[in-house]
């Protein structure tokens, strides 16, 4: 049925992400759950929960501890339950998110939790970069000496190439989500930066910079979720998933016919769209995977908030800001709040609950009752896109 | 049934013997770059090696400042996208000899590295040279 809702969120919960040092994924996990488990006092989570899915990217190679979902259940106090991780690089947690959703929507369980971890911070930033292009394509991609940067400064040559995006359109989405970010306590770098700082810091991948990258962060965040005609049993102010939509592509960017647009994301929003009975003109804030800044002006392209082309136009019109007609990242996005990557997903969940809660402080989008997020595992080989409604 | 001559390895092989080459469907006739044991268009398993001119055309690039430790001493070089003249597009390394700024839609022509070092990477590698340089006497690998 088209906007039906598939699940309710009851509660949801986050760490502060930044350099969370001397502490392991899981005690990150637990103070994402302890305020989860305050914001709804109605839950016995032991007795309650019956299900739980982790997304965890790079916990095998940066924290050497695969298997992290029965760890991270117990360090939050959860019973004996089902517990998986899911793993798709950087939507880890967003495809763990849609597992919950199909898990509660299928009638198996009443309520699950889900959740997302990754700790960075304590590595070397080059065995960080190495680790994280493992989400590029081994043979043909890392073998030829391509970065994570390098895949999305790809895109960006070609999206400058076909439509004329400059680099100022780029760095002005980072001086946005900075801006966001400075309001949001839990973000990493809570500071704003001008437009010549982004445009005059050091080159990473040309055409990105330092400014044009998320951060390498540590966090974790959870959301619990329920079948929408239990929701009220836990809170009254519930809200609900209306739709959900992913696709893949191929790992290799290289394969792609088109380099200025992420195909799984085009194709994930639309069945997001479709089950929701909704349109882009519909959607009220959003969080989108900016990754690096170019993936923000091709994540609205892709979203449909703009024609193609047309990202590097909407930044220069402010409507995206605070403020704006329709505000993006106002968490501060991956790059001001940071990226956790395998905790990302969820986190834009989370943040979407607190604005159709109003419960996002200075940075609250006033009335915004529609919200999306949308994740991107790697260069796209993976994406995730849920919508939001206040109102069942 | 896979043979030897859809595989990566075999691939990398074709390079190391100075060759790029597709896997071209013995049904549907598309070519595949890189080889590999089921043609993803008609499900078909049949194929034969063809080598490619190493002609094409550049689609994007990108110039890596911030390398993974294998590549540092490399660094800062060019990464680019080449569409073949037979149509399969594949990523490699471009070096530039005249060091003029490269253009998208360039002549592009394939070379190969015959110096392969035994250790990383264990496979040999292709690279990109613009076709208006591969006569260009100023270029030393
Ligand atoms: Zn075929």
């Amino acid at each position: 049925m088209v906007g039906a809702p598939l699940a309710a969120i009851v509660s949801a919960g986050s760490s502060k992400f930044g350099a969370l040092e001397g502490r392991l994924g899981r005690e990150i996990f637990a103070e994402a759950a302890l305020e989860a488990y305050e914001r709804c006092p109605n839950l016995d989570p032991k007795k309650d929960i019956n299900a739980f899915f982790l997304g965890q990217f790079l916990g095998s190679s940066l924290e050497h501890q695969s298997h992290n979902a029965p760890v991270a259940a117990g360090w939050a106090g959860l019973a004996q339950i089902a517990a998986t991780r899911v793993e798709a690089a950087c939507a880890s947690s967003a495809a763990a998110l849609r597992c919950g959703v199909i898990a509660v929507a299928s009638g198996l369980f009443d309520v699950v939790m889900v959740g997302g971890i990754e700790k960075m911070t304590h590595r070397e930033t080059a065995e960080v970069t190495e680790s994280l292009a493992m989400a590029a394509d081994y043979p043909f991609e890392q073998w030829q000496g391509l970065t994570f940067p390098g895949l999305f400064a790809l895109m960006a040559t070609a999206h400058m190439d076909k439509y004329g995006t400059t680099e100022e359109q780029m760095a002005k989405v980072a001086v946005k989500n900075h801006r966001n970010g400075a309001k949001n306590p839990k973000a990493h770098l809570q500071k704003e930066i001008t437009l010549e700082k982004a445009l005059s810091s050091k080159v990473v991948a040309w055409p990105l910079k330092l400014y044009d990258c998320s951060l390498i962060t540590d966090g974790a965040s959870c959301l619990i979720l329920t079948k929408p005609e239990l929701a009220r049993k836990y809170t009254d102010t519930p809200v609900y998933i209306v739709g959900t939509g992913q696709a893949s592509d191929t790992i290799g960017l290289y394969e792609r016919e088109d380099l200025t647009t992420l195909r799984a994301a085009s194709l994930a929003a639309r069945q997001a769209y479709q089950m929701a009975g909704l349109t882009p003109k519909d959607i009220d804030v959003a969080e989108v995977h900016d990754c690096f800044t170019i993936a923000e002006l091709i994540a609205y392209e892709d979203l449909g908030f703009c024609g193609r082309g047309e990202g590097g136009r909407l930044v220069d019109e402010g409507v995206t800001e605070h403020g704006g007609k329709l505000p993006v990242n106002m968490s501060g996005g991956l790059k001001s709040k940071g990226h956790p990557v395998g905790a990302t997903g969820v986190s834009q969940a989370y943040e979407i609950y607190l604005q159709l809660t109003s419960q996002a402080g200075n940075r609250q989008v006033e009335g915004a009752e529609i919200g999306l997020t949308h994740c991107v595992g790697g260069s796209g080989a993976s994406a995730v896109v849920h919508i939001y409604r206040r109102v069942a | 049934m896979a043979s030897s001559h859809n595989t990566i390895e075999s691939f990398y092989k074709a390079i190391a013997e100075g060759k790029l080459v597709a896997g071209k469907c013995r049904v549907c006739n598309k070519l595949l770059v890189p080889p590999r044991p089921l043609c993803p268009h008609c499900y078909s398993s049949n194929f034969e090696e063809v080598v490619l001119k190493g002609k094409g055309k550049l689609l994007s690039y990108t110039i890596i400042h911030v390398a993974p430790p294998q590549f540092r001493a490399m660094a800062p070089y060019t990464v680019g996208i080449v569409e073949l003249e037979e149509g399969p597009r594949i990523l490699g390394v471009i070096h530039s000899p005249s060091g003029r700024p490269l253009k998208i839609g360039q002549e592009m022509t394939v070379s190969f590295d015959t110096n392969v070092h035994p250790t990383w990477p264990k496979w040999p590698r292709y690279f990109f040279k613009p076709a208006e340089d591969v006569d260009s006497k100023s270029w030393t690998s």
